[in-house]
């Protein structure tokens, strides 16, 4: 109760018009970053390895106490997780809340790879996350985001696609339907490399032994196992074309299944990455306020900005969290995750899920 | 204007210009690759201390009589620290790499009459693009007083002291008001349509502003509520006094140069550079001085390397006037008082008519302010 009306308060208009123009959140940090009136921070109270196999890059469930700010999260959404990972810097990246639907202040988990490629930076969050965080590193949050959820009533049958770390969203809803005690029935296809790759394998195999109305179906492709196809679905899942699906995986995976879906509304899909399907090549990218253009090769102009040494702002780099909204002041981008296209002069975009179309300059 | 040659200070071909900018960049890259740990340790460390002051000041105002001077000496650190450290170098995005939302420059509002938004494209924009440009730098005499010749003389400027007095007084609405352009909007230039949203987030700013320092502050302290609203208001005008002077020494003491539009016109990024240096000015003067100028003491630097973290200016000063030195460019600079007086000496003597002939004038190019008019 107490507790409640020092919310109440600390929320209340007089102290936001006290507190102006920071923000009582600018103040309470000072006292102690896990006490806020309208941020969500939250500390690492748990790391546990999901993969450490050798040659594998790892993974790991990371759960967190976040602050009474948090409003809860619905399965399939995820938040934007910031952590200064050293010298002086903080880098955002958005994760999938793993654990079950979460109700206000209550813990989160996050079920994070480290990601390994040649473009890998310095500042890598899942790699800090799976390697550097210990119990009591302080991370950002923002509200859990994004409307990759179930529905409140679901459907009689449905049906769960998942690749590598794409599980982590539709684990979420699987493990919400668990304790709604969802009568329907389930179909969950994952895809992973090999069984030493898995992620929540021990879980897996509990369900797969218990049952319960979920038909589970795991790939190996590493071992032969077969690849999306629609006939593949059409085996497992007769008339899939009418059941809603949810799916989330890498871009292949992701446009197998479009294609196997035909367009109907049952598919809903939930990227990690921007579609690779580029932009067109041509044209001039120019950066006007550091003097460098660069031929467009229909790459999103943040990377073609990367590629051109700019460190531009980033977070998400997935249209989500707007830290990438730069000033383009002519040219036509079109929004890789929409396929809309625009041409206004001075118009704020995210670069980061805009491709040019022919020549572009942007205040970078 | 005082062009380049009246300040004593030489052109540089453009092989020496080129040479010169490369000079300047290359400190630029440097210090960018450098950027890290101490830099974020440093601001986060200023901002504590802000915060500090702030609450000691508001809080001190309980105490009846022997609280009040202190109260209004913590508001005013308070607030020059968060004006300028903070807020200044903030929104010229100098913090802006660290990838914090609270320091960063699309964010960030002061705490001062002036709405973040407006302020960032006068000044950002317009007076850092267009340094001393006269005609286009707004900046000059902030569209009130006559700093420069070429600004023609009117009977109106006989009140130039007068005006300056004010608009040191009253600095934060000055700034507030000034991204509506009134002069231009008088003479017809501009429409008060343009000035529509920059009107209302001034008035938004303003009612937040007012309702914070002048009614709910004064109100919480009950009976003491008169002086609290006399401490507010004074810890108010210091830090207008304080702002006004140092950011007036950095570009209107003697020796420091303006330019015409024709000479900008295409302009290099080695001209850039120079036009950068020889507008502005420094003032000496201890750390302490330094930090609570926000490093404005060091407008030269800065106006050469805008985004880059102010606590860096000292350490790049020492290079800069190397650089100066070996290209034959005064670096001016001398301490507060030497600095004030020579921007006193023009508020005076620009208030006056030019003593100069008719004929020497006419052997000047054309004024640069009636061209824009035209
Ligand atoms: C909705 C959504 C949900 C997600 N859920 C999960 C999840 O549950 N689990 C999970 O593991 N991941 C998830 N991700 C992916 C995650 O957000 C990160 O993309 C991933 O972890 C890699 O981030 P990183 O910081 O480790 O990699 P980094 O190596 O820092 O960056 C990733 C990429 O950004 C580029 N890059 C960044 N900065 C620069 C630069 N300065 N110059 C050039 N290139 C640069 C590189 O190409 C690099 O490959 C999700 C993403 C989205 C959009
Ligand atoms: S980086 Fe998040 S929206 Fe572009």
């Amino acid at each position: 109760m107490a507790l409640d009306l020092g919310g109440r308060i600390l929320r209340s208009r007089t102290v936001a018009a006290l507190a102006s123009p920071h923000g009582i959140d600018r103040y309470l940090t000072q006292i102690n970053p896990m006490l806020a009136a309208h941020e969500v921070r939250a500390r690492i109270t748990d790391i546990h390895p999901e993969v450490s196999a050798p040659g594998a890059p790892r993974v790991a469930t990371v759960t967190l106490q976040p602050t009474s700010t948090w409003r809860g999260h619905r399965a399939g959404q995820h938040v934007s997780v910031g952590i200064d990972t050293g010298e002086g810097r903080r880098t955002t990246r958005v994760f999938t809340v793993s654990n079950t639907e979460s109700k206000p202040g209550e813990p989160l988990t996050i079920t994070v790879r480290a990601h390994e490629d040649e473009h890998a930076t310095p500042y890598s969050i899942s790699k800090f996350l799976t390697e550097r965080a210990t119990v009591g590193t302080l991370v950002h949050l923002s509200q859990a985001e994004g409307d990759f959820v179930l529905p409140d009533r679901v459907p009689e049958h449905i049906v769960l696609i998942s690749g590598g770390s794409g599980i982590t969203p539709v684990m979420s809803m699987l493990r919400s339907l668990q304790r709604r005690t969802h009568r329907g029935k389930v179909t969950f296809l994952h895809w992973a490399p090999s069984a030493d790759r898995q992620i929540f394998a021990d879980e897996l195999d509990e369900i797969r032994r218990q049952g319960h109305g979920v038909d589970l179906h795991i790939m190996h492709t590493s071992d032969g196992a077969p690849y999306l196809s629609p006939a593949l679905l059409e085996k497992l899942v007769p008339g899939f074309r009418e059941v809603p699906t949810w799916a989330c995986g890498p871009a292949s995976l992701i446009e197998a299944a479009q294609a196997a879906y035909a367009g109907t509304e049952s598919l809903r899909v939930e990227y990690f990455k921007p579609p690779r399907t580029a932009g067109v090549a041509g044209g001039e990218m120019e950066f006007a306020r550091t003097g460098k253009s660069v031929a467009n090769d229909g790459a999103t102009i943040l990377d073609q900005a990367e590629a051109a040494g700019l460190t531009p702002e980033s977070g998400c780099r997935m249209g989500i969290c707007f830290s990438c909204v730069t000033n383009k002041s002519s040219g036509r981008v079109r929004n890789v995750l929409t396929g809309e296209t625009s041409e206004l002069p001075d118009e704020q975009i995210r670069i980061c899920v805009s491709t040019p179309e022919g020549d572009c300059s942007v205040d970078l | 204007m005082t062009s380049v040659e009246k300040t004593g200070n030489r052109r540089l071909s453009p092989e020496e210009l080129e040479a010169f900018g490369a000079e300047m960049e290359a400190i630029r890259q440097r210090i960018v690759a450098d950027l890290g740990e101490e830099d974020s340790a440093y601001i986060y460390d200023i901002v504590k201390k802000q915060r500090a002051f702030e609450l000691a000041g508001r809080a001190l105002f309980y105490l009846p009589v022997i609280g009040w001077v202190p109260a209004v000496a913590c508001l005013s650190i308070s607030k020059i620290l968060d004006n300028m450290e903070i807020g200044h170098n903030v929104m010229h995005g100098q913090y802006d790499w660290m990838g914090d939302p609270d320091l960063n420059s699309r964010m960030f509002d002061w705490d001062t009459m002036a709405p973040a938004e407006n302020w960032k494209y006068g000044h950002n924009y317009m007076h850092h693009t267009f340094t001393n440009i006269v005609g286009k730098d707004r900046d000059v005499g902030y569209g009130i007083l006559r700093m420069d010749e070429d600004q023609k003389w009117h009977p109106y400027y006989l009140g130039n002291p007068l005006y300056a007095f004010l608009l040191m007084t009253f600095f934060e609405w000055g700034v507030a008001m000034h991204d509506l352009e009134v002069d231009e909007l008088v003479a017809g230039r501009r429409t008060w349509a343009e000035n529509k949203e920059i009107g209302a987030r001034i008035w938004r700013k303003v009612k937040k502003q007012t309702l914070k320092d002048y009614v709910l502050f004064p109100l919480l302290t009950g009976p003491l509520a008169p002086l609290t609203f006399a401490g507010n208001f004074t810890a108010n005008i210091i830090r207008n006094i304080w702002t006004f002077n140092i950011i007036f020494c950095g570009h209107f003491p003697a020796g420091v140069a303006s330019f015409s539009q024709e000479e900008c016109e295409d302009e290099t990024q080695g001209h850039w550079y120079y036009r950068q240096l020889l507008g502005s000015a420094n003032i000496t003067g201890s750390r302490t001085f330094h930090i609570m100028s926000g490093n404005l003491s060091h407008q030269i630097e800065h106006h050469l390397f805008p985004d880059l973290p102010a606590r860096r200016y000292p350490e790049i000063a020492e290079e800069v006037r190397e650089i100066c030195e070996r290209y034959g460019l005064a670096y001016n600079t001398g301490p507060l008082r030497k600095q004030l007086f020579g921007v006193f000496k023009k508020i005076c003597k620009y208030a006056l008519p030019d003593r100069k002939s008719e004929a020497a004038a006419a052997a000047e190019p054309t004024p640069v302010l009636e061209g824009v008019a035209a």
